[in-house]
């Protein structure tokens, strides 16, 4: 039976009569459980930070929080958060890709595949606080690493002061979810290259690297780049991991969010918090937006 | 082994694969070893087992674990009731709102935890306040964080089966719309709803923005609150934690493939 053309009135021409929700209306009504939650536990709170980033703290309309973010320390904030956002993004696209590349040479369904992906599946979408004290026990001030390095070298990891806990310290600890990201994202494009076009390259006398620089490369670069993107909102997004890393100051956006929820709030800032969500959700939504784009133009080439 | 390659450039790739790897694997098994050496430090240089012994007797994390499994099962109950109707319905009889359902489930992927918990902490008095403070409130904030993942995996199940056939098969004979949910298309995409609930389990017991800034106790606010205490215990239920997810998901990896055999046997 063909779905359909009329949207809605579906139950009069059904082939199958009998009880159920036939009318349009009562078609409807499946799907308003679905809604109603969406819409009270995702759209309105949503809607609520929105909104509240152009009210005063006496609910009138106002632009005063969004000129605050392009100053003073959120507009620090918000540039360290691009330039750590953008630095892990670049170095867990590139190492991500490679390691994407070996892995794809193996078998599909070997056990180095599997490990590999469930392990990047894990550290790229789970790993929040578990990360952080994952580096602690490495490089933190009592780490194995460290201990290592003092103990048969001599060499103090924190010679320059305690970078682990600042800006240098996030950005390792973020290429640790980066790299594991770019994989699950980047390894379905490499699966989409088709042997056929690296044979057409052989049967013509092409190297590996005519293959790279004509085929390979400009059929992946779309792929690369968005999911470049997706790293980087990643990334901008990230809370937990430096959260528990970082309890002195704020020096990302995430942070200083934290510092509206848990303290104490300057009399007319109340919405502050509220404006410096909507500036992520603003960043975060042209980077995944512009990753959208990137996807569908690689997706010409799987069919 | 690479089937991509000629034989005459696979000695140089495969040193360059061989390279990767072992960098790389030795980079992100490096802190899981750290972990295992750090958790089980004894005093003055030998080895002890305190920190592991540690976890079952404290009992503010035996009690914020329980919390989070419970969480955890909740939410992909939550999850599934939610998605599992309305996906399947919105097939069969309202193609016209798949636009509108598919984005509202993947806008949380747009909208960072951070963000959205600065909305629900006006929205979460109002819940405490009717239905008391209990942690497992969360689990209304949970199913919305799972979406996203749990929308793919079930689109996908979804997509592998004829269901328009099958629900008016069943339909001919006489069956229910509940019949034809919880008899036919149930069954017929399981390992999609079981795929769907793995990952929400671990997402959720890996969750720590929104609980900690709704102050409840779950089991990564604890171990966060406890690694400014004592960090051997937070570093071994760590580890445990990221073993705990990496078994769910090798599971998963599993089931996958399963389901296409299916899929092969069943078409």
């Amino acid at each position: 039976m063909v779905a359909p053309v009329t949207t809605g009135v579906g139950g009069a021409d059904r082939a199958s009569p009998g009880p159920g929700p036939g009318r349009s209306w009562l078609a409807w009504l499946v799907v308003v459980p679905f809604l109603a939650y969406v819409g009270t536990f995702l759209v309105y709170p949503t809607a609520l930070v929105l909104a509240g980033s152009f009210q005063g703290s006496d609910g009138s309309f106002t632009l005063d929080n969004l000129a605050d973010l392009t100053r003073g320390v959120y507009l620090q904030a918000f540039l360290r958060s691009v330039e750590l956002s953008a630095i892990t993004a670049l170095l867990g696209a590139v190492l991500g890709a490679l390691l994407s590349w070996a892995v794809a040479a193996g078998e599909p369904e070997g056990p180095l595949r599997r490990v590999v992906v469930a392990g990047a599946g894990v550290l790229a979408q789970f790993g929040g606080v578990p990360l952080a004290f994952a580096f602690l026990a490495t490089i933190g001030f009592q780490g194995f690493v460290t201990q290592f390095l003092r103990d048969s070298f001599g060499v103090d990891l924190f010679a320059t002061g305690a970078w682990l806990f600042e800006l240098p310290g996030l950005t390792l600890v973020y290429t640790f979810f980066q790299i594991p990201l770019m994989v699950i994202v980047f390894l379905p494009a490499l699966d989409g290259l088709r042997p056929q076009w690296r044979e057409a390259v052989d049967s013509l006398g092409g190297s590996s690297w005519t293959y790279w620089r004509h085929v390979g490369g400009p059929i992946l670069l779309p792929a690369f780049l968005g999911a470049a993107l997706l790293l980087f909102a990643n990334a901008f997004s990230a809370y937990a991991t430096a959260a528990a890393l970082v309890s002195q100051g704020s020096p990302i956006v995430p942070l200083q969010i934290r510092g509206f929820l848990t303290g104490e709030v300057l009399l007319g800032q109340e919405n502050l918090g509220k404006a410096l969500g909507l500036g992520m959700v603003v960043v975060v939504g042209v980077a995944m937006g512009l990753y959208a784009l990137l996807q569908r133009r690689f997706a010409r080439w799987q069919r | 082994m690479a089937a991509v390659t000629k034989p005459r450039r696979s000695a140089g790739s495969a040193v360059a694969r061989f390279a990767i790897l072992l960098v790389l694997g030795g980079f992100f098994l490096l802190p899981l070893v750290a972990m295992a050496e750090f958790s089980t430090r004894g005093a003055g240089g030998t080895r002890s087992l305190a920190s592991w012994a540690a976890i079952v007797d404290d009992p503010d994390l035996v009690e914020a674990i329980l919390v989070s499994v419970q969480l955890a099962v909740a939410s992909s109950l939550l999850m599934l009731v939610l998605l599992v109707p309305t996906m399947t319905w919105i097939r069969l009889r309202l193609p016209a709102l798949r636009r509108l359902v598919e984005f509202l489930c993947l806008l949380p992927v747009a909208i960072p935890a951070i963000v959205l918990v600065v909305g629900m902490a006006p929205l979460y008095a109002w819940v405490n306040y009717f239905l008391g403070d209990s942690p497992l409130t969360l689990t209304f904030a949970y199913a919305v964080l799972v979406l996203p993942f749990a929308y793919r995996a079930i689109d996908a199940g979804l997509s592998s089966i004829d269901l328009k056939t099958l629900a008016e098969a069943a339909r001919g004979l006489g069956a229910s719309w509940g019949t034809v949910l919880v008899r036919v298309v149930v069954p017929n995409i399981r390992t999609a709803l079981l795929g769907a609930s793995l990952l929400s389990v671990a997402l959720v017991l890996g969750e720590f923005t929104i609980a900690s800034l709704l102050n409840f106790d779950t089991l990564q606010v604890r171990v966060n609150l406890l690694g400014k205490r004592d960090a051997g215990v937070s570093i071994a239920v760590s580890l445990l934690s990221l073993l705990f997810a990496f078994a769910l998901l090798f599971l998963l990896s599993f089931i996958g493939r399963r389901r296409r055999d299916t899929a092969v046997e069943e078409g």
